[in-house]
């Protein structure tokens, strides 16, 4: 830190930015962690286990390519494990960021401009990893491409009755729209960053991809109405594509996947993990490159804030989900509950209860939202819980179902494991060269937040 | 150049090296390399056809000529395309072979054996290639069913472990320098009449091994011919002669018998005759409409098989109380005079009942007694059939159908002392792997050392062969000529199907070589043999006939009454105290049978009935056992994470340690090894596989003792089961059964509770299957008694891959058919129910629905497809199966390499790949088959022309399949019973499998 000035103060708990920033200011600063600081230890350590994990990812690709799934442990009843585990609980984390880039900007809440940028950025990384686990997991993955409805000489068409393929596109629009979205987002920061790289090499890069921005009234205005219509898309999209992913358990017969109320759950239980991993990513960067200025402790309380609203839905739904099945009266029904909180899974179940129900309510309490050390520790707790909870919905479910003697324990090999580390490896690698080729806040749009920017409204009003 | 000292060229170098296997290929190797001819074809490179390059110029073939010859070459080498080919003829179908239609196969009639004994089966061919084992409808031991054994015999005709070579001490050989070394052998022995000449086999039905034996015995009247077969009915031949002092052969006939009290005899599913038998003995119980009367059955033993499942009362005993059991039942009947009660009331708490349900049914009732049991037993049995005046009813008796009926121990034992007195010059084991399997205090693989020359024709190089110095490779009965008697005497003459893969030659001709037409091909002496019994003109004709129908008409032994011997069961038992101990049971396995079948890939992993347990055998015991010694009891749904207990086994001061199967059912205070496992030189999949049980039996004890000594050992064991251990639950009615008192008064008693949804709940359309054919199977479960043959008929007939232990650990099988076993009741007697459960072919199919890419589709006909070449391998489809028949290929199961397994295949069916979902198909290519010969013939397929895999294999004929939209077919009328249920109708899957719910007919003067 020894190389920028430090000229604001510290802000006060209810701010969203802190006082003495000024246009000038907010724009070194953050382009200093792309174009002139020093790479903090955080970055080096959090790429080179990125780095690690990913070739891990690729040694584990690479060996289930040549021999097939069954490195894998999925079994005659569980033909589904880590794989689509991990695609849910990818997604999810996915959704956060949309929630804060669309959402929350419809509805004009300024405190989402600071963290809006990195979360979006957190949202397609995350579908990136989501999106290779349909892929992994397939018998015959060469043969993807059968999944899309293409003009082909066989003339079959893929089955429009079956979850996947509404899968196919609920995915792939997610991942197309959360680009758009992400990218037309920086080209204004793209632009500052191309005027004030000395770097040849990246004031070329930069100039490229920003475009021709240059900043214009109708650039501006161009831009925000682009903004806003992808807002627009991209809001559907929050409820709909978990929606959808939901739609791959409840479709089915399978007795604790076949019910109504999977898809909110499944949006409130995706927001919940995807602002688990806001401030899971948020708190150290913030740390380590002394953005408090900027992501306060508002945001982080705003981000606890959710996380314990989304988590009280997640809540009320696993207790409607054993209400339901104990309700519904159908011995299927009511034996895969009972399996799930007594049976050989039942470790798992009880520990995720605790995870994803207990530890929340923590977060009632102020003392304990504005300390991020804790948030952090509370929301890796979210995420680890919310990855059991689609563990044990997949396979808790899968391994004791309709006719007993089929029943077959699921159990995770190292290459399972493998493929769910070297995911995150990759998402890792991703998001820690994103921070550091990419203004991880955005600039603008954290300027408009300076009284400065105000002076118009002000005068109007 | 030189002459080379012996002509070694390529072909026989490649025949060389094709014949080793495994170590002894490395060995060959140096062998060959340490060779002189091997050295000079080194030096030549290429040895047939450049000529030698030697120093030695003077020589024709030297450097000159080869020069002079490479200019030749090179000169004319634009003309070699103008040579002309020489007349070879090759034969193309265009010369059609009569009757040979490419694509469609051809049956043959032949007959496996088991402890020599013959079931009478029909080979399928396709262009010469032997695919896949059928009953033989016209013979009287199969009656068109088949067993897991005969199924898989083609599996072993193409074993890539078969041995391939004859072996002299490990090196190759060939038949001729065999034949040199016998007939040397026996010079030697020309002058002590053939006093040194010892022949070990198996039990010998053949009537023409006989005869070859006599000629043998003609011309060496010293030589002695010894039998052994480690699992055959050695008590049964022993309690014959106690009962009438003569060898008899006992059979039976279920057609009438109202009352059967089995003492220990699996008779439905293992043994001569039990194909026949579970035949008679279900369609006994079938209750169809108005006929709605059962036979009754009690089955007294200790380790529950697939006979106690379907008894309607099973008392487990140890195998030593049920000689008790048959006393007291014996004295109620008033046939004995023994003990009325004992230290085990078990014992006799039926026994009153048992015996009044016997008198009622004189003459329509029948005892058996199990192989395994003692020579008393079966002399109580017979005396109890005779006092019940069964004989000649549904008992019957014969001459012995063995060629020597001799006391198989005795005759070991005998081999054993001459062994030892080094009076054996030539020892020739003929099949049979005596090393292994004899008892184990005769010490065999140091005994037969003994022996000057030894040698052992058998299908593998097996643990015998190598204590002998030649091996002989032994032809499969699909490749030679031979006959066998069934287990009525019914002859059936063997014929060859391919010529032998590997040069294999049949006992017949390595018996023919001691005679003095030595040469004579295995058509020629069986041919020969019955052209001195069907003497007449009409010889041709009758032997075509006989070939071609599978049996020799009018060769089944006639029954004969022989009285029952004075003194016959004179010793009185009194009764046995078996004391604290625990007795140790052995019985062949369910599945390798005594260990000949231990590299059958197939039988390895089909799941043995009852335990489940594949590529494994285990201490089996009861729980209260298990507790006792202070094992652990590991739930089965956790047994890959936890493995299960060891427990070491002492009897007689030799130990053995094995992993524990905790069975329900089993007997207190015993513990059954399956035999056959624990080989040491089987091939790629029986070796080093389970534990063996052999070390541990004697002669004294072939079958069960008391003073076994158990004890926990270190270590859990991974065992691989097909299935967890499932108690029946009751609310899920997946298995319905009932009484049958108490179906004849409610016909809705096998399924109160149970609710089917109206068929108008789904969201989609209905589809009209009212025209054309709509293809639907019923399974009887009365019928069903868990043999699983059908599961090796279906993998034989689908081409069905093998995964090995590792996989079937993870329950990855691929079976396409499994057979449930769940129990209900008492855990220490449990009632034990039996599921074989296909696809179900739901007309609501839920696998269809989710399929992304739709490679799994309905058809007009009903059935559930699946395209495996559409298929992706999202297994969602699985997943959405209530009934989780569908089987995914996790790795590249199937075998697409070995030369040999290619010629096992279905060319009916595809071959699975890596990555694709597969299952049941109602046989689809035989449907196809039958409807394209019907539309040929411009008529509708009728009833009983397709018969699915699994149904034409059913013993019990539990299985029928046929086209529902024809009220007249088989599979309808079994629809229309009462008792038919769709398993998980519940879900509204609608499903074209359906049950008929079981049902058992107690005996109401007994309670539970």
């Amino acid at each position: 830190m020894a190389d920028e000035q430090q000229v604001i103060e510290k802000p006060e708990p209810h701010e969203i930015l802190a006082k003495g920033y000024t246009f000038g200011t907010i724009t070194d600063q953050i382009a200093a962690v792309v174009l002139t600081k020093r790479t903090p230890l955080l970055w080096i350590v959090g790429i080179g286990t990125g780095f690690a994990l990913l070739n891990l990812l690729l040694l584990s690709a690479t060996l289930l390519f040549a021999k097939g799934v069954g490195i894998w442990g999925i079994r005659t009843p569980v033909m589904w494990g880590f794989a689509i585990t991990n695609f849910v609980w990818w997604i999810g984390i996915g959704h956060a960021g949309t929630l804060i880039s669309a959402i929350l900007l419809l509805l004009n809440q300024k405190w989402r401009n600071s963290i809006n940028r990195f979360a979006e950025a957190m949202t397609l990384f995350a579908v990136a990893c989501a999106g290779m686990f349909p892929l992994l997991h397939m018998g015959r993955p060469w043969l993807f491409y059968w999944l899309f409805p293409y003009p082909n000489s066989t003339t079959v068409q893929p089955n429009f009755r079956s979850p996947l393929v509404w899968d196919v596109f609920a995915v792939s629009t997610y991942a197309t729209v959360s680009a758009l979205f992400w990218f037309v987002g920086l080209i204004p920061d793209l632009g500052t960053l191309r005027d004030r790289a000395k770097n040849s090499f990246a004031k070329y890069a930069y100039g490229m991809l920003a475009m021709g921005w240059r900043g214009s009234a109708r650039h501006w205005s161009v831009y925000e109405t682009a903004t806003l219509l992808l807002a627009g898309m991209s809001t559907p999209l929050v409820l709909s594509v978990h929606t959808v992913v939901s739609f791959d358990f409840t479709i089915a017969i399978v007795p604790g996947w076949h019910s109504t109320f999977f898809p909110p759950y499944f949006v409130a239980g995706a927001i919940y993990s995807g602002f688990a991993m806001v401030l899971a990513l948020a708190i150290p960067l913030r740390a380590s490159y002394g953005l408090e200025g900027i992501i306060t402790a508002r945001h982080l309380d705003n981000c606890a804030k959710v996380m314990l609203a989304t988590g009280m839905i997640v809540a009320y739904a696993y207790i409607m989900e054993v209400f339901m099945s104990w309700y519904s009266g159908s011995v299927y029904e009511q034996q895969a509950f009972w399996n799930r909180m007594t049976g050989p899974y039942s470790t798992q179940y009880w520990f995720l209860v605790t995870c994803n129900i207990v530890s929340p309510n923590l977060l009632w309490f102020k003392s304990f939202r504005s300390k991020p050390a804790l948030l952090f520790l509370s929301s890796i707790i979210v995420l680890i819980g919310m990855w059991l909870e689609r563990y044990m919905i997949i396979v808790s479910s899968l391994a004791q179902d309709y006719v007993p003697s089929s029943w077959s324990l699921f159990h995770a090999t190292r290459w399972d494991w493998a493929t769910y580390w070297g995911t995150i490896g990759l998402f890792l690698f991703l998001f820690f060269l994103f921070v550091r080729l990419l203004p991880m806040i955005s600039i603008f749009e954290v300027r408009t937040l300076l009284p400065q920017a105000k002076v118009r409204q002000e005068v109007k009003r | 150049m030189s002459e080379s000292p012996k002509k070694l060229d390529l072909a026989a170098v490649r025949a060389r090296l094709e014949g080793a296997r495994g170590r002894e290929y490395w060995r060959s190797l140096e062998d060959l390399a340490s060779a002189p001819g091997f050295r000079d074809l080194i030096n030549r490179e290429f040895p047939q056809q450049a000529i030698g390059w030697s120093e030695d110029e003077n020589s024709d073939e030297g450097r000159r000529n080869f020069l002079k010859l490479m200019g030749a070459s090179l000169a004319l080498g634009g003309l070699a395309a103008c040579t002309k080919q020489p007349a070879e003829y090759i034969l193309p179908y265009a010369k059609q072979p009569e009757e040979l239609i490419p694509g469609r196969p051809l049956f043959f009639a032949t007959a496996t054996t088991l402890h020599g004994v013959a079931h009478g089966v029909l080979a399928e061919s396709h262009e010469g290639r032997p695919t896949k084992i059928e009953g033989n409808p016209d013979h009287p031991a199969t009656l068109g069913a088949c067993d897991a054994f005969s199924q898989a015999s083609v599996l072993q005709l193409y074993d890539p472990d078969r041995s391939q070579a004859a072996t002299f001490e490990g090196e190759l050989r060939n038949w001729g320098a065999f034949f040199g070394a016998l007939r040397e052998a026996l010079g030697a022995q020309a002058a002590k009449k053939g006093a040194g000449i010892r022949i070990l086999t198996e039990t010998v039905t053949s009537p023409s091994v006989a005869d070859q034996m006599r000629q043998i015995q003609a011309l060496y009247p010293a030589m002695k011919w010894h039998q052994w077969e480690p699992a055959g009915p050695h008590s049964a031949r022993a309690g014959a002669s106690q009962a009438f002092g003569q060898p008899t052969n006992t059979y039976y006939d279920f057609t009438n018998a109202d009352a059967i009290v089995s003492l220990d005899a699996d008779f439905l599913a293992s043994g001569a005759g039990s194909l026949r038998y579970a035949r008679q003995f279900s369609a006994r119980r079938k209750v169809r409409g108005s006929d709605n009367t059962m036979s009754r059955l009690y089955v007294v033993e200790p380790m529950p098989t697939p006979t106690g499942s379907k008894a309607d009362h099973r008392l487990p005993l140890r195998a030593g109380d049920v000689e008790e059991f048959a006393w007291a039942l014996a004295t109620a009947l008033g046939a004995a005079n023994g003990p009325k009660s004992g230290d085990n009331n078990d014992i006799y708490k039926w026994i009153g009942a048992i015996a009044r349900d016997l008198q009622n049914h004189k003459g329509a009732s029948v005892v058996i007694a199990g192989e395994y049991q003692p020579p008393m037993v079966h002399a109580l049995a017979h005396v109890m059939n005779a006092s019940l005046g069964n004989v000649g009813k549904t008992v019957f008796y014969t001459d012995p159908i063995e060629a020597s009926p001799a006391d198989q121990v005795a005759s070991l034992q005998d081999l054993v002392k001459d062994l030892d007195a080094g009076a054996v010059d030539l020892l020739l084991v003929l099949g049979g792997n005596p090393v292994f399997n004899a008892p184990v205090e005769i010490g065999m693989r140091d005994r037969i050392q003994k022996a000057k020359l030894r040698a052992h024709l058998s299908l593998f190089a097996d643990e015998t062969s190598e204590f002998c110095q030649w091996h002989l490779p032994e032809a499969h009965y699909l490749e030679t000529w031979g006959d066998a008697r069934a287990f009525d005497g019914t002859v059936t003459i063997q014929q060859p199907l391919i010529e032998p893969l590997y040069g294999g030659r049949s006992m017949l001709q390595v018996l023919n070589m001691l005679t003095d037409k030595p040469l004579s091909t295995p058509y020629e002496i069986v041919k020969g043999y019955w052209a001195g019994q069907h003497k007449g003109a009409d010889f041709e004709a009758w032997w075509r006939k006989s070939v071609h129908d599978g049996l020799v008409a009018g060769s089944a032994l006639p029954a004969k009454t022989p009285a029952i011997r004075g003194g016959a069961i004179a010793a009185p038992a009194g009764t046995r105290r078996l004391g604290g101990t625990l007795e140790v049971i052995f019985r062949p396995d369910p599945t390798i049978y005594d260990g000949r079948f231990a590299n059958n890939g197939w039988l390895q992993e089909l799941p043995k009935p009852i335990t489940k347990v594949t590529w494994d055998n285990t201490a089996i015991m009861s729980e209260f056992d298990a507790r006792r010694l202070g094992l652990p009891i590991v739930d089965t749904l956790n047994y890959q994470a936890d493995g299960v207990p060891m427990v070491e086994l002492t009897y007689q001061g030799r130990t053995l340690r094995a992993p524990v199967l905790v069975q329900p059912g089993h007997a207190n205070g015993a513990v059954t090894l399956h035999l056959g496992y624990g080989r040491t030189k089987a091939g790629r999949a029986g070796t080093g596989v389970g534990f063996n049980p052999y070390g541990l039996r004697m002669a004294q004890a072939l079958w069960h003792d008391v003073g076994l000594v158990a004890k926990q050992a270190s270590g859990t064991y991974q065992l691989a089961t097909a299935q967890n251990e499932h108690v029946l639950d009751t609310r899920r009615h997946i298995y319905r059964h009932a009484d049958l008192a108490e179906y004849k008064k409610n016909p809705e008693a096998p399924h109160e509770g149970a609710e089917t949804p109206p068929p108008e709940l789904t969201l989609y359309p209905g589809f009209d299957y009212s025209k054309g054919y709509a293809w639907g199977m019923a399974i009887d479960l009365t019928s069903c008694t868990g043999c699983a043959a059908c599961v090796v008929a279906c993998q034989a007939e689908n081409n069905i891959a093998v995964v090995g232990k590792d996989q079937v650990r993870r329950s990855r099988d691929l079976h396409w058919l499994r057979v449930d076993t769940y129990y209900s009741g008492d855990p220490n007697n449990p009632g034990v129910y039996n599921q074989p459960v296909p696809c179900m072919q739901c007309e609501n199919a839920p696998c269809e629905l989710v399929c992304p890419v739709q490679a799994t589709n309905h058809s007009a006909e009903g059935l559930n497809d699946m395209v495996y070449n559409r298929c992706v391998g999202t297994r969602y489809c699985s997943n959405n199966c209530p009934y989780k028949v569908r089987r995914f290929n996790f790795y590249l199961f199937s075998d697409f390499d070995t030369p040999s397994l290619k010629l096992l295949r279905n060319p009916d069916v595809s071959v699975r790949s890596r990555g694709v979902m597969e299952k049941c198909t109602y046989c689809v290519q035989r449907i196809n088959e039958a409807k394209i010969d019907s539309e040929r013939e411009n008529r509708k397929v009728r009833d009983g022309d397709i018969k699915t895999a699994c149904q034409a294999t059913c013993p019990a004929d539990a299985i029928v399949f046929g086209d529902i939209n024809d009220p007249n077919s088989r599979v309808s009328k079994m629809k229309a019973e009462k008792l038919n249920y769709g398993m998980l109708a519940d879900l509204n899957t609608r499903p074209r499998t359906t049950y008929l719910a079981s049902l058992r007919n107690p005996n109401p003067e007994i309670e539970g």
